[in-house]
């Protein structure tokens, strides 16, 4: 009984593997492989990890939105909310508290010798028309850039959102319109005043003096001192570098991609606020840090005795050419008896 | 509240644009300016997929993070709003944005940057609902009249979802057991830090 049975299921067992063959085999000829569209997609984390960013093709006229995602932006994120205000915040209120506490030490770097009214031109009017196109240009562009990334933390809270916005609209309007004047001024400064600014090893010798700030010796020094000269560079390089990535952001997608923009913001918004921090040093030389220095600017004219002090080279050469008048002193200084 | 989510089905999607142009229709959104745009990747090779996309209204939205002045909102739906009026036109939300959803109008002089526009999901700004000030601004707030969406009502193959995040997640999980594949919920782990497990 039981062999009897055992046969009929191994028979059973046979016909019903016979039947599973016969039903698949057409299949099998059909579809030799199961369709997997997955094995061959694209994968988004693959993606990623290969290219930084995911690109494809678009029927839309406006080619930019062919960019599907682009992560980078995150970072950029990072650095606008975080890198570039601390950075700001840092240099521009470092420089403030190392001017206070430089003044208050130092206090303002006297004419030692007192004026001695014989005055000496130092700048034309063209270059202090340049210097002060420039100069006005930067303090709105300064103050205008700084609003952009400080303004939503220290003014929206106090002035209100619509009284933010209209005023940080014009704030954009300034710092896109006088850029142009500002960037002609970096480079008329640049031409006109290159000859001098050559390093030399005078500035060498300027800067191991201190400057004549820090020390009480005046270290001889020609047209401009190392400091000067610093600054000069700073304006050039840092006026150049503020200028061109300001340009590729007014300009979207001239020459650049949203990476570039980004890349172009950093460079901009670090650039620009060390720029803001060196010039408030430059500020405070040529106003409240030193006697006399202001005039070069204002008037054109500085005293003999502050150009003997900080620019005896200069002062040397001036004379040797004849362009120091011998007159005798004038006016208010002479003695009243 | 539902947390307001897109999904676009890549593995379904056939790049028939008409979530494009649905959204631009309703919106009588101008000239230069998509808020949805479908992109193909691979295009004509083994593994070509096409993906529509738009704002995803992320969680803790990089846009209204950079916004220096501050003109985004995230409503009750968890959808990503702006005002504006008060937008200046900067540019930085659209350098942060990582789905390149905000758009300007060329307005003025230079490449100067108008007001910015982008994907509302059908919910309007700041506006009273459904006025003609919040249409003239933003499009149609059709979440106000209890409606999605139009692109993904709009979708012939339903690749794009729109909706509660949870809901559209586990219809899409179920297409993927389904189906036996899916190329992943795109944008999803940029968007709102996380992805839907298949």
């Amino acid at each position: 009984m039981m062999a009897f049975l055992t046969r009929i299921r191994i028979a059973v067992g046979a016909l019903a593997l016979l039947a599973i063959f016969a039903a698949l085999a057409p299949a099998a000829a059909q579809q030799p492989t199961q369709v997997n569209p997955t094995a061959q997609a694209v994968n988004e984390a693959q993606l990623f990890k290969q290219l930084g960013q995911i690109d494809g093709r678009c029927t839309l006229p406006d080619q930019k939105a062919c960019l599907l995602e682009q992560p980078g932006g995150r970072d950029w994120r990072q650095f606008s909310e975080v890198t570039l205000p601390w950075i700001g915040a840092i240099s521009i209120l470092g420089m403030l508290g190392v001017l206070v506490l430089f003044y208050l030490i130092r206090g303002m770097v006297r004419i030692e010798s007192g004026r001695s009214g014989r005055t000496i031109v130092r700048f034309s009017a063209f270059e202090r028309f340049v210097h002060w196109m420039t100069a006005v240009c930067f303090i709105v562009l300064a103050i205008s850039g700084l609003n952009i990334t400080f303004g939503n933390k220290l003014l929206l809270p106090w002035m209100g959102p619509e009284a933010f916005t209209a005023w940080s609209q014009w704030a954009k309007y300034a710092h896109n319109y006088l850029s142009f004047p500002f960037t002609l001024g970096v480079v008329t400064i640049c031409l006109m005043w290159i000859a001098w600014n050559f390093p030399s090893k005078a500035d060498v010798e300027w800067l191991k003096a201190g400057g004549g700030i820090i020390g009480k010796e005046h270290p001889p020094a020609r047209r401009f001192n190392g400091g000067q000269k610093l600054i000069y560079w700073i304006v050039v390089l840092g006026g150049g570098a503020v200028a061109i990535t300001g340009y590729l952001l007014m300009f979207p997608f001239w020459g650049t991609g949203i990476a570039g923009m980004q890349t172009a913001q950093i460079v901009h918004g670090i650039v620009s606020v060390l720029f803001v921090a060196a010039m408030l040093g430059h500020i405070y030389i040529g106003s409240i840090g030193m006697e006399g220095a202001f005039e070069a600017m204002g008037t054109g004219t500085v005293d003999e005795n502050w150009a003997k002090q900080h620019h005896s080279l200069w002062l040397e050469e001036q004379k040797a050419k004849g362009k120091v008048a011998d007159a005798p002193p004038s006016g208010r200084m002479q003695p009243a008896e | 509240m539902a947390r307001m989510k897109f999904l676009c089905d890549a593995d379904r999607c056939i790049e028939c644009n008409a979530c494009v142009t649905a959204c631009k229709n309703e919106h009588e959104v101008p000239w230069g300016i998509n808020r949805r745009r479908v992109v193909t990747i691979n295009d004509g090779r083994p593994g070509e997929r096409s993906v529509s996309m738009a704002c995803m209204h992320c969680t803790d939205a990089p846009c209204a993070s950079v916004c220096p002045v501050n003109c985004f909102y995230t409503t009750a739906d968890a959808v990503v709003l702006h005002s504006k009026d008060l937008c200046i036109g900067c540019g930085y939300c659209f350098y942060a944005c990582p789905f390149g959803a905000p758009q300007y109008p060329r307005v003025g002089n230079f490449g100067s940057r108008g007001k910015m526009d982008k994907c509302t999901y059908c919910a309007g700004g700041p506006e009273a609902d459904s006025t003609q000030a919040e249409f003239v601004k933003y499009g149609t707030n059709r979440l106000a009249e209890g409606k999605l969406p139009l692109c993904a009502e709009m979708c012939s193959t339903k690749s794009l979802l729109a909706g509660d995040g949870e809901i559209i997640a586990q219809i899409y999980r179920e297409r993927v057991v389904k189906r036996g594949y899916g190329s992943g919920a795109w944008g999803w782990r940029t968007a709102y830090r996380e992805t839907i497990a298949t």
